[in-house]
């Protein structure tokens, strides 16, 4: 209670602060209608109108939780192209944009966490990797690539590749370079004594990374993990701006060319609730795989 | 090992001999890396990843040289540096646009209010307990999301641009930076006490200087952020100018030299961003370990 108590507190400060700030930043709309409709309004009116605008410049909190319901259960159990009624996730709903993300941001984790790992073997077992990959692996992250993912995904489409693996490469080359610092810091974590006894015991270098490396690495590699998931993430919802069809970032493009504020908000929030699932899965994970292991997470 | 690489590239030429001639510039330069790395000298090591990145550049052009890749899907390195050379004016435009007006502005009030923050939720621990799970959640969320709604209420200008970015780069600021200024051990509070220091004295002599070294890692990580964060911004609305706005039109004109052109000017713009910062560290920080060591 004590730890919750706080948070909820700070929530819900937050919350209050929406609220005055929707009413502060609509007002100026529902003035301007009233002048145009040659009628005097009081705050009394203002207050409740600025909550219920079809395109306010910052919806209520309310509003935005009605949305964000109507799209996901409403659309998907009465829709008339809803699961109940169709059998398949409606293309009107919020779940089939947020799963055709999850999907690629989970195909570019992959892909990116097997390449960050791989490169960390490499990197930890030969000095000329060690010397020549990594300043520019380092490099490569100064390029905001998120910034030009949707040129790469136009121009992989031209060539036809086109679906989820463009965006996926995207998603992967922002969660590789976490994966591989925190990696190559993992697999060198074990000391000199540890190592000397495994040469002791006449290890290949197979074993020594298998026995002794890998499972000291675990700690960092699940941190690195987190880190991937929620990057690769933000890869996939950028890379998804220029594409027509489905996803998150789709999504956002749309209302913001049609203005319909309320829609970008309830996106906003099915992609934040997917952040926080991705990396609570990951963490989930992590307790029971060191827990095992008889570390602590 | 090298057998093998030896085998690979006689594979390549019996393949196709324009593959097989990638392969021997590859291993050769990787050979050369080899026995670089393995006599170890200073200047040695500096050169290996100078090689490496040459030859990336080396095996890009000849690719597209080779097998006569259109330049509408990918220009070669050549043609990206013409271009870079032809439209110096325009570039220097976009860049003063995104990286000074949008990026910059915005990166200074995003860390120093983080910074300001972070000062602030020290002195209670309500805050502490409270804002922190807060502000970690938020620091993962995909915050370039909010960019159309910033884009809709500060108009098309830089001002949207610097706001996305000061959003960006306030959280991991702040996470760090309440991080940082808890490094300072009991031990060292506690002469501080002894010497009877106002709270200000403490932290302005003790535990700012210890928190240096997070702070740093977090404007480090800001500075890749800011720029992501003012180009992004200028997909959802932009004026005639910027480099988001340069990539968007000239993919739709297939112009892609220009938008390779672009991308060279950001990544160096980067780079240079994460250098300066590292530098300032450096000099700040000379007394952690990590800088000690090289």
């Amino acid at each position: 209670m004590k730890r919750v108590a706080p948070v909820l507190v700070v929530v819900g400060c937050i919350l209050a602060l929406w609220y005055v700030m929707a009413v502060v930043m609509n007002t100026q709309w529902e003035r301007d209608q009233a002048g145009r409709a040659g009628v005097s309004v009081g705050w009394a009116q203002i207050v409740p109108a600025t909550m219920r605008q079809e395109r306010p410049v910052l919806p209520a909190p309310h509003q935005v939780v009605a949305e964000l319901w109507q799209l996901t259960w409403v659309e998907e159990t009465e829709g008339r192209r809803g699961l109940v009624n169709s059998g398949s996730l409606s293309n009107r709903g919020l779940l089939i944009h947020a799963w055709v993300t999850v999907s690629a941001t989970m195909l570019g984790f992959a892909m990116g966490a097997g390449f960050g790992i791989f490169l960390a073997v490499g990197i930890v077992y030969n000095r000329a990797m060690d010397a020549s990959v990594m300043p520019w692996a380092i490099a490569s992250q100064t390029i905001p690539i998120v910034a030009i993912a949707p040129m790469i995904i136009v121009v992989l489409n031209s060539v036809g590749v086109a679906g989820l693996l463009p965006k996926a490469i995207i998603a992967a080359y922002l969660s590789f370079f976490p994966v591989v610092v925190g990696m190559v810091k993992g697999l060198r974590s074990p000391d000199a004594m540890q190592l000397d006894l495994l040469r002791t015991y006449n290890a290949s270098a197979g074993q020594g990374l298998w026995k002794l490396r890998f499972p000291a690495s675990m700690p960092y590699f699940f941190a690195s993990l987190k880190v991937g998931i929620a990057a690769s993430l933000v890869g996939t919802i950028v890379a998804e701006l220029p594409l027509g069809g489905a996803g998150l970032g789709t999504r956002l493009l749309a209302g913001s060319y049609y203005g319909q504020t309320i829609q970008i908000w309830a996106t906003l929030i099915v992609a934040a609730i997917l952040a926080a699932g991705l990396v609570g899965a990951v963490g989930f994970v992590q307790v029971r795989v060191l827990g095992r292991m008889g570390m602590r997470a | 090992m090298r057998m093998a690489a030896v085998l690979g590239v006689i594979a390549g030429f019996v393949l196709d001999w324009r593959l097989g001639l990638l392969l021997a510039v590859w291993l050769g330069a990787w050979l050369v890396n080899h026995g670089l790395s393995q006599g170890g000298g200073v200047w040695a090591m500096r050169l290996v990843p100078v090689i490496f990145g040459l030859c990336l550049l080396v095996l890009w052009q000849m690719a597209v040289t080779l097998f006569a890749v259109p330049s509408v899907i990918l220009p070669g390195p050549v043609a990206i540096t013409v271009r870079f050379a032809s439209g110096l004016d325009m570039l220097w435009g976009d860049f003063v646009q995104t990286f000074v007006k949008g990026a910059l502005s915005g990166y200074f009030i995003g860390c120093g209010a983080a910074i300001f923050a972070a000062i602030a939720v020290d002195r209670s621990l309500f805050l502490q307990r409270g804002l922190l799970p807060v502000a970690s959640f938020l620091a993962a969320l995909p915050v370039v999301g909010i960019a159309p709604i910033l884009v809709m209420w500060f108009g098309f200008d830089w001002q949207s641009k610097a706001a996305v970015v000061v959003v960006m780069v306030f959280f991991p600021v702040l996470v760090n930076t309440v991080e940082g200024l808890r490094a300072a051990d009991a031990m060292q509070r506690d002469l501080m006490a002894t010497y009877s220091a106002s709270y200000w004295q403490g932290l302005v002599k003790l535990r700012l200087p210890a928190a240096m070294p997070f702070i740093f890692n977090g404007l480090k990580i800001a500075t890749t952020l800011a720029m992501i964060g003012a180009i992004v911004a200028e997909f959802f609305g932009s004026p005639t100018q910027g480099m988001g706005f340069r990539i968007s039109t000239e993919v739709g004109r297939l112009g892609l030299d220009m938008v390779w052109a672009q991308i060279a000017v950001a990544a160096l713009a980067g780079s240079a961003f994460y250098g300066v910062v590292a530098m300032i560290e450096k000099g700040v920080t000379f007394w952690h370990p990590s800088q000690r060591g090289r």
